[in-house]
């Protein structure tokens, strides 16, 4: 084991509390056993009526109760969850003071239709409303509360207060990478030594209607409605898009130093982030694959390791057959003739896509995994893809000896972040 | 022990507004004291109005025109304008190398798709369902691309072709301090050379009026400057951005200096009273230790929203003989782009060595004829995020 210094002569950044949630359930106990059992979180939506949706299905997490449902609202209780259970784990700081900056990757804030239909029904409108109306209820003074929760800042905001982090919150969204994005801003911050811990949380409350049909007219969803646990299928010949999902996940970040001064325990290490923005189209990568290609190329360069140090890979995998076959790309690309022998599993054959929570999510899955030593499999694999060969652990958790492992999280919008976790300091 | 931070310079800035697009336009329209103001088509509220842009000029293909909502369509042109500026655009190496932080809001909603869903949503048997099939089939399914809040990032990489990193800060002004000075901590710290940092905001929309009216924070006509209004904000439509770089880095490409970004603070609090201007008073003495004033001015962020503008006038106050320009009276705040626009006049008035006349019958802003050497940026969030930023000549 090395010293705080690491590659370039910056400080190494460690992991020393997680927190997640999905609709597996609540904590990283439920979460790995279900994981490694195989099992799936996704059901039959019963938040809101599914009649004219081609989609009724999703990995929505119902246990955390929200009367009446605001996604925003949900996402931040979550994040709460997820915080207290990885502050918990690390034991840093005291109770609501922790020692850092909080980056938040969340879904974009927005006024959602039961704020709508309360104003509507605020304005005293009684044939036709229209903005004019619902202004007149705004104005009114009787729906702060309104402007508040639908501030962009405002989950951050309630974070930071809560838990006492320093400085100004970040909430950033980078579309389906915002959870890569989060962790890699807290790696950035604590490698130019502005902090020596960093709050990094994703989350995820985003299965309502208007959203759901948002992804579903862009032809991304899969339709396999019957059964629901069985629709994601990533790597699969029959995969038919991603099936949406709800979550959170929390990382405590500190510098190597710190954390040993400290006596923390050292859960993983943060050893590498790449990133590469593609400018091919707004929702497909370029078809040479060349972002995604040099977005691995850049964790891997970063974590001053090679494509061969790489055991395994928690792939974008999202069951879409544009993803699919571009992660392939990527990663074939990279890895060479190895590509087919790297074990990679799709956590979200079982919890569904977290969207803004995914990557932070799958990081605390990817740093089980190397805790564990032991690959969550890819379900629902049985038909494979033979333009796809790749190990994909298919339908079976398995053990296997795990020292660096790579997360990819792509998005809408061109993003793409890959993050490179190890199990000890290098 | 970390290396001493690296000097960053301002290569390039992009500004769209009611003034017009570019330096020219905002400073003679700032020079002039004009002041653009739709009183009728949001009334009662305010705005100002986005001056006619020849989109064609940096947006070439009208395909990407028509993927994009107004608000990306501002901010792909002021990041075409800021790049130009920079000697920065249709260089494709420079531009794989340019790490992007783009700070947004969310896209513009169908006004017409709500307010018909909210007429007869209420007189459906099954008013859940009837919303499903309204949404289904009335929404435009691209829409969600010009609603995504990171998706004006991504139209810049498409249509200017930015692809070293792109990242995307929600968060209203806070957001746009905070993407300024991570970009800016980024380069000092050697983690990047060159970046490209703002954002954009449509100010002519029926929802956002609808929500910050919701926290009591928009100014029913008539029109008064910032400091005269006794609480509120009037929206208006800004592009800002900047190019920022490593001294060395511009220097090699025999980069012209606009401006040097010395230094970039933010802070949070949940504002209890006296909060903002003690955050205020914090960063001002961090950013001029030793209480040198001469040569120097503010350029406000205030909004006209309460307590925040009142608890900014008390402590500018202490300032005494420092001159004060609120930007917000001539060109309406735009929340995110709001802190990179500012920061864009700072250098347009640093470039001129002279700081531009005032909008206020107040007492807040004075005339000044000085010279002009430094200017520090404020912004305090309508609601939320106090920041400050220095900028000073490159002499």
């Amino acid at each position: 084991m090395a010293a705080a210094g690491g590659n370039n002569g910056r400080p190494v950044v460690v992991v020393t509390g997680m927190g997640v949630i999905t609709s597996l359930g609540a904590g990283k106990a439920e979460n790995w056993t279900k994981l490694t059992a195989g099992e799936s979180g996704i059901h039959r939506i019963t938040r809101f009526p599914n009649e004219g949706l081609k989609t009724t299905i999703a990995g929505s997490v119902d246990f955390v109760p929200v009367e009446p449902f605001c996604s925003t609202e949900l996402g931040e209780r979550m994040a709460t969850m997820v915080a207290e259970e990885a502050i918990g784990e690390s034991g840093i700081g005291s109770k609501s003071d922790f020692p850092g900056p909080l980056f938040l990757a969340v879904a974009p804030v927005e006024i959602e239709w039961p704020h709508r239909d309360v104003l509507a029904a605020g304005s005293g409108a009684n044939d036709t409303v229209g903005y004019g109306d619902l202004w007149r209820a705004s104005a009114s003074g009787r729906f702060r509360a309104i402007h508040e929760r639908c501030q962009f800042a405002s989950v951050a905001e309630h974070l930071a207060e809560r838990f006492g982090t320093k400085g100004s919150p970040i909430s950033v969204s980078t579309a389906c990478s915002s959870g890569a994005s989060a962790i890699q801003l807290g790696v950035e911050a604590i490698r130019r030594g502005e902090a020596d811990a960093a709050l990094c949380i994703g989350t995820d409350g985003s299965v309502n209607a208007e959203s759901l049909i948002r992804f579903s007219l862009l032809s991304a969803l899969s339709t396999a409605n019957d059964p629901p646990q069985a629709a994601a299928k990533p790597f699969s010949k029959n995969r038919d898009g991603f099936v949406m999902a709800e979550g959170a996940a929390a990382l405590v970040l500190e510098s190597y130093a710190a954390a040993t001064a400290r006596g923390a325990k050292i859960l993983g290490v943060l050893a590498g982030c790449g990133e590469m923005a593609d400018s091919f189209h707004r929702t497909r990568s370029s078809p040479d694959g060349k972002a995604i290609i040099g977005c691995i190329r850049n964790a891997i360069a970063d974590a001053g390791l090679t494509p061969d140090d790489i055991d395994y890979i928690n792939p974008h995998g999202t069951g879409t057959p544009e993803n699919d076959k571009m992660e392939y790309l990527g990663v074939s690309s990279v890895f060479g003739e190895r590509a087919r022998s790297i074990p990679i599993s799709s956590n979200k054959s079982m919890v569904g896509h977290t969207l803004s929570a995914a990557g932070t999510v799958e990081a605390v899955f990817t740093l089980l995994t190397l805790q564990h030593q032991r690959l969550p499999p890819t379900i629902n694999y049985k038909v494979p893809d033979p333009a796809i060969p790749l190990d994909v652990v298919p339908n079976t958790a398995r053990d296997a000896k795990v020292r660096h492992a790579l997360s990819n999280s792509f998005g809408f919008g061109g993003q793409n972040v890959s993050l490179l976790m190890s199990r000890e300091p290098a | 022990m970390a290396d001493a931070p690296r000097e960053v310079w301002i290569t390039g800035i992009g500004i769209v507004s009611c003034l017009g697009e570019g330096d020219e336009a905002h400073w003679q329209g700032f020079a002039e004291g004009r002041i653009k103001i739709d009183a009728e088509r949001f009334a009662p509220y305010l705005v100002h109005p986005l001056a006619p842009l020849d989109l064609d000029k940096q947006i070439p293909k009208k395909g990407d025109q028509r993927q994009m909502e107004p608000w990306q369509r501002i901010g792909t042109y002021a990041a075409g304008l800021a790049l130009a500026g920079a000697g920065v655009k249709g260089n494709a190496e420079l531009l794989a190398r340019t790490d992007m932080i783009v700070a947004a809001g969310g896209g513009e909603r169908d006004v017409a798709v709500d307010a018909a869903i909210l007429t007869n949503k209420p007189k459906s048997a099954n008013p859940e369902a009837f919303l499903n099939e309204r949404l289904m089939s009335d929404l435009r399914p691209t829409l969600f691309l010009a609603q995504l809040s990171n998706l004006l990032a991504g139209n810049i990489s498409i249509v200017h072709g930015v692809t070293g990193s792109s990242r995307t800060f929600m968060g209203e002004e806070a957001a746009g301090v905070d993407a300024v000075r991570v970009a800016l901590a980024r380069i000092e710290a050697g983690q990047s050379e060159l970046a490209l940092v703002g954002g954009s905001h449509n100010g002519e929309r029926e929802d956002l009026l609808l929500l910050y009216d919701a926290g009591g924070h928009m100014l029913h006509a008539p029109f008064q400057p910032v400091w005269e209004r006794r609480s509120g904000m009037v929206l208006g439509s800004l592009g800002a951005f900047l190019v920022l770089e490593a001294r060395g880095h511009a220097e090699a490409r025999n980069a012209k200096p606009l401006a040097r970004l010395a230094r970039v603070l933010s802070e949070r609090s949940a504002r209890p009273p006296g909060a903002v201007s003690a955050a205020l008073t914090r960063m001002w003495q961090t950013l001029t230790p030793h209480g040198a004033r001469a040569g120097m001015a503010v350029i406000s962020g205030a909004t006209g929203a309460q307590p925040a503008t009142n608890e900014e006038r008390a402590w500018l106050k202490s300032l005494a003989e420092v001159p004060v320009r609120a930007t917000g009276s001539r060109v309406g705040h735009g929340l995110e782009p709001q802190f990179s626009m500012n920061i864009a006049l700072a250098t347009l008035a640093l470039g001129r060595e002279k700081l531009f006349p005032p909008a206020d019958s107040s007492g807040v802003e004075r005339e000044y004829e000085g010279p002009l050497e430094r200017v520090a940026v404020t912004a305090v969030g309508h609601w939320r995020g106090e920041g400050m930023a220095l900028v000073e000549a490159v002499t």
